[in-house]
């Protein structure tokens, strides 16, 4: 099935010394706010303010793609004209948004003030409003800023700049602890809690916690795993709180699962064969779950445009364990220092492209021709169109993918478009 | 400051981006923040559009900002202009850009790009979706109408000549805009009068130049054309038919408006559908006095409110729009039905009014459907914010004769049916037909739209009314908690399958208790 020529394209793009391309010009990705939509889901009584314009509230309705929520706990304080002529003073209009909020919804603990392009443009600064506001609010609700800007923060981003707000305000503990770092869904995050309990690791935290008053403490003694290969500046902030980073892959597929795992299991004095007992049986589900998807997927040739910062660690995931040729692997950054596990374990000569020029790339992704191509909405259909099949990247950040009882999940949303191309015959 | 939950229009530079993507050979360029690409996705996923919008955006970021943002956007408009080929450019920008106030348009000046380029202002602070959306169309009309080009005599060398029309305001994510030109056209047709445009969906620049070659317009969407329409008039002196035709009655109208201004006789024999006769039949006597609640864009709403209670015999009970640039003919219709209007953008206050009103039917746009079904009201949707649903694959107007046959048939099957009433009155303990299961035929409350985020918390609503009459049946099929408590962490709309698949496979491999390994052993088993 999958075609024979190689992916070289057609001019060939500058590469650095590193062999990484490096492009600029117009990026078709999401700004940081898109975050949001599963953090607010995961910090149960946690409200997302945005202060911003009418497109970001635009694009956060259009992110979540269906308003399934009554009252949905984030909003957007829209700037309007008379606040940027100086005829209202924006703190004030501010404070009047949050006590009106804050007033119907007493169920709120924790109040993200989010920045936007127009409110980073205007320089207000939100976090001497955060400061100003928990003077009045403390101690019922906790009011923290970040910026989600498209300006400042690229999609994922949104979440880094989110977790490590919270981080300087996290308690000093002692205690010897694991902290799963970055927000997955309540099922996988038991999963794994689970099994590294199994392991003998007696206290294990996570970051986020699901509400505002059980956050974790934080301290040299705790050591931290990164579920997620987009938190740059959570890792940052941690370190600064004496916090160690415990470098791995990260838990994709039944492999990364196993490395993630093992990285925890050593720093933690985790006896080899206790570690083998624990993981054996799920270990060997998640190999069964991907093996059903291998002979659709072996030798099928993948192309990743940026969007998550998920791109690397999933193109490793997809070569190593299900056999996918990768024609080339775009991300909007690359963390070298967070993914430096997962680069030497992408195939050799992997081509790996950071930031964009989107007509450029997809004059690349034409001319390549991949078997499936990983990219935003926004381009999806028009590359079906073309007849190139595609997999909707925002799904692998909606979806429960981490782990070894989602890896046969993972797989299975990769062949889910080449099966279904397969069955179609419209 | 506006609090803001959910909008029922995007900023002004997203109506600029449905008349450009409705347009051919024409491209925007929006000095817009990386992140602005996200209307992109409306018009590829909502519309299913196969290509991507015409758009260009500069994706500045704050790196950009110490140095030279203007720059970009010269780099960007170049770029787009040797890549796209455009007849004519747009320029402008988005909320952010607007701030940093780098002029578009005096930077495409010069430029001397090769094409026309026409520069939008759009104030995002103080502007909406459907406002930038006619600024954008007026601007463009005004920009590249040629004004030389007039309409043909009346008698030709041939004899005398059909009557030309241009069809005005159809753009990209327009509400069944697709569907109500096309049933137009036909209309048009049988009446002997010729299209000459339809824009600014489907024309291209150069199809704009002739625009003054037609003997009059018809102003299908006021929300979009009527400045537009009001420029023409004034330098062409073409009329503008401005009733429009959507239901019965108004189509009638249309009918006659538009044979009167092309000078036709309005013709004894048209094929005026089934809806009259549908309304009239003694089955849909149970439609009398049903109470209806109408939100939406001022010109659906107003339409609604008409087909409503003189063609459906409904009690028109609420009647609002969000587009204030339409609120007097709200105003007016609403005094008419003897209702308060209700002028707001604010979707809490519309969930009020509706609630207070106790409608027995509502009709509205997508977020009034998300109203009805938490307070498990049928609905209808009638206008624009759209939806995927909106696009149906089939032929499906709401304006002319066809659009009134629609129209009866959207709004009547979301009602409880004459007989169905009896019915449910008879098998009120069963459990189907329990008030609490609500009617058959609104389609089970199992139908949500995926919901996206994690399942970390269930959804407020809707949810709710889901996991209701699911709870733990009396036989538990030796699950121990555990593994009941991990079942019920699974999304609601797999955990039905969870379930039976667990317990299929437990029977099989003869498992008497189920655990959560069991659990993940059954999914393993079955996963694909």
């Amino acid at each position: 099935m999958s075609s024979a020529s190689p992916a070289s394209g057609c001019d060939a793009p500058p590469v650095g010394v590193d062999g990484i391309l490096r492009e600029r010009g117009q990026r078709e990705v999401f700004c940081g706010l898109t975050g949001i939509i599963w953090l607010h889901r995961k910090i149960q009584d946690a409200f997302f303010l945005v202060v911003g314009s009418r497109t970001c509230a635009h694009l956060l309705q259009s992110a979540a793609g269906v308003m399934v929520f009554a009252e949905p706990r984030f909003g957007t304080a829209i700037i309007e004209e008379k606040d940027l002529a100086g005829l209202a003073d924006a703190n004030e209009e501010l404070d009047r948004v949050v006590n009106r909020l804050l007033a119907r919804r007493p169920d709120i603990k924790l109040l993200f003030l989010v920045g936007s392009c127009p409110s980073e443009v205007i320089k207000l600064d939100l976090s001497r409003a955060a400061q100003r506001l928990n003077g009045r609010f403390s101690p019922n609700v906790r009011v923290l800023n970040y910026s989600g800007s498209g300006i400042e923060t690229t999609f994922t981003q949104g979440e880094d700049a989110c977790l490590s707000a919270l981080v300087p305000d996290l308690a000093f503990s002692d205690e010897k602890q694991l902290m799963i770092v970055g927000s997955l869904p309540d099922i996988v995050e038991d999963q794994l809690t689970r099994l590294l309990g199994d392991l003998g690791i007696s206290k294990v935290v996570s970051l986020p916690a699901r509400k505002a008053g059980q956050m974790p403490g934080v301290g040299p003694n705790t050591k931290y795993l990164l579920a997620q290969p987009f938190l740059a500046e959570t890792g940052t902030a941690l370190d600064k709180r004496g916090a160690e980073h415990l470098p791995a892959l990260f838990p994709f597929g039944a492999e990364g699962t196993t490395a993630w795992l093992h990285a925890a299991a050593q720093a933690f004095g985790v006896p080899e064969a206790r570690f083998e007992q624990v993981i054996a049986g799920p270990r060997e589900r998640a190999r069964k779950g991907l093996a059903l998807y291998r002979e659709k997927l072996a030798g099928k040739r993948i192309f990743f445009m940026p969007d998550s910062q998920l791109e690397v660690p999933l193109a490793r995931f997809l070569a190593g364990e299900l056999g996918m040729e990768l024609v080339e692997v775009g991300t909007p950054y690359l963390h070298k220092g967070h993914l430096i596990d997962e680069l030497a374990a992408l195939p050799p000569g992997t081509m790996i492209s950071e930031g964009q020029d989107v007509d450029k790339q997809l004059d690349r992704v034409r001319a390549a021709r991949p078997d499936l191509t990983v990219c935003g909405l926004g381009l999806a259909n028009p590359l079906e169109k073309e007849g190139l099949s595609t997999k909707w990247a925002i799904e692998l950040v909606f979806s429960p993918i981490h782990g070894y009882e989602q890896a046969g999940d993972l797989a299975e949303l990769f062949s889910r478009p080449l099966h279904r191309r397969d069955l179609l015959r419209v | 400051m506006q609090l803001t939950v959910w909008t029922y229009e995007g900023p002004p530079h997203v109506g600029a981006m449905r008349v450009a993507t409705g347009m051919r050979d024409l491209h925007y360029v929006l000095h817009a923040p990386q992140g602005d690409t996200y209307a992109d996705l409306l018009f590829t996923m909502i519309e299913r559009r196969d290509h991507r919008p015409p758009v260009t955006y500069t994706t500045f970021q704050a790196r950009d900002l110490g140095k030279d943002t203007a720059e970009l956007f010269k780099t960007a408009a170049r770029d787009a202009y040797d890549r796209f080929q455009p007849q004519a450019m747009i320029v402008g920008s988005s909320c952010t850009a607007e701030l940093i106030q780098d002029d578009p348009h005096g930077l495409s000046l010069t430029m001397g790009l090769p094409c026309p380029v026409i520069p939008l202002e759009l104030p995002s602070y103080s502007r909406k979706e459907n406002w930038g959306a006619s600024e954008t169309f007026y601007q463009i009309v005004r920009t590249l109408a040629d004004k030389e080009r007039k309409p043909l005599p009346a008698v030709g060398e041939n004899g005398p000549r059909r009557p030309r029309a241009n069809l005005l305001g159809p753009t990209a994510l327009g509400f069944r805009h697709r569907d109500d030109v096309a049933e137009i056209t036909r209309l048009l047709g049988d009446l002997g009068i010729d299209v000459n445009l339809v824009a600014p969906m489907g024309s291209s620049p150069a199809d704009i130049a002739g625009i003054g070659e037609a003997d009059f317009n018809i102003c299908l969407y006021p929300e979009i054309a009527a400045q537009a329409c009001s420029w023409l008039e004034r330098t062409y002196r073409q009329k503008t038919v401005k009733t429009v035709p959507i239901g019965l009655l108004a189509t009638r109208e249309f009918v006659s408006e538009v044979c009167a201004v092309a000078g036709l006789p309005v013709p004894t024999d048209l094929d005026q559908g089934r809806m009259g006769w549908w309304s009239r039949s003694i089955d849909s006597t149970y439609l009398t006095g049903k109470r209806v609640f109408i939100f939406g864009d001022g010109t659906h709403a107003v339409a609604a409110a008409r087909v409503a209670s003189e063609e459906l015999g409904f009690k028109v009970v609420g009647l609002g729009c969000y587009n204030r640039e339409f609120a007097r003919e709200v105003r007016a219709a609403a005094e008419k039905y003897g209702v308060e209007p209700l002028i707001s953008d604010d979707y809490l206050a519309v969930e009020e009014a509706i609630e207070a009103a106790a409608p027995e039917l509502v009709l509205g746009t997508q977020m009034e459907r998300h109203i009805a079904k938490r307070l498990r009201l049928p609905c209808a949707v009638i206008s624009a914010p759209v939806h995927v649903q909106d696009f149906p694959a089939r032929h499906s107007p709401q304006m002319g004769f066809e659009g009134a046959n629609v129209l009866f048939d959207t709004w009547v099957h979301p009602l409880v049916m004459g007989l169905e009433e009896h019915l449910l009155t008879m098998f009120r303990e069963d459990f189907e037909f329990s008030d609490a299961a609500g009617p058959s035929h609104l389609g089970h409350a199992s139908a949500p739209a995926a919901h996206p985020a994690p399942a970390a918390e269930q959804a407020e609503g809707e949810v709710a009314t889901i996991t209701a009459p699911a709870p733990a049946p009396a036989e538990e099929g030796g699950w121990t908690p555990e593994a009941l408590a991990e079942l019920g962490k699974i999304p609601f709309f797999v955990r039905g399958k969870a379930r039976r698949n667990t317990e299929r496979y437990a029977a099989e491999h003869g498992v008497t208790t189920i655990t959560r390994d069991t659990l993940y052993e059954a999914k393993s088993h079955y996963a694909r």
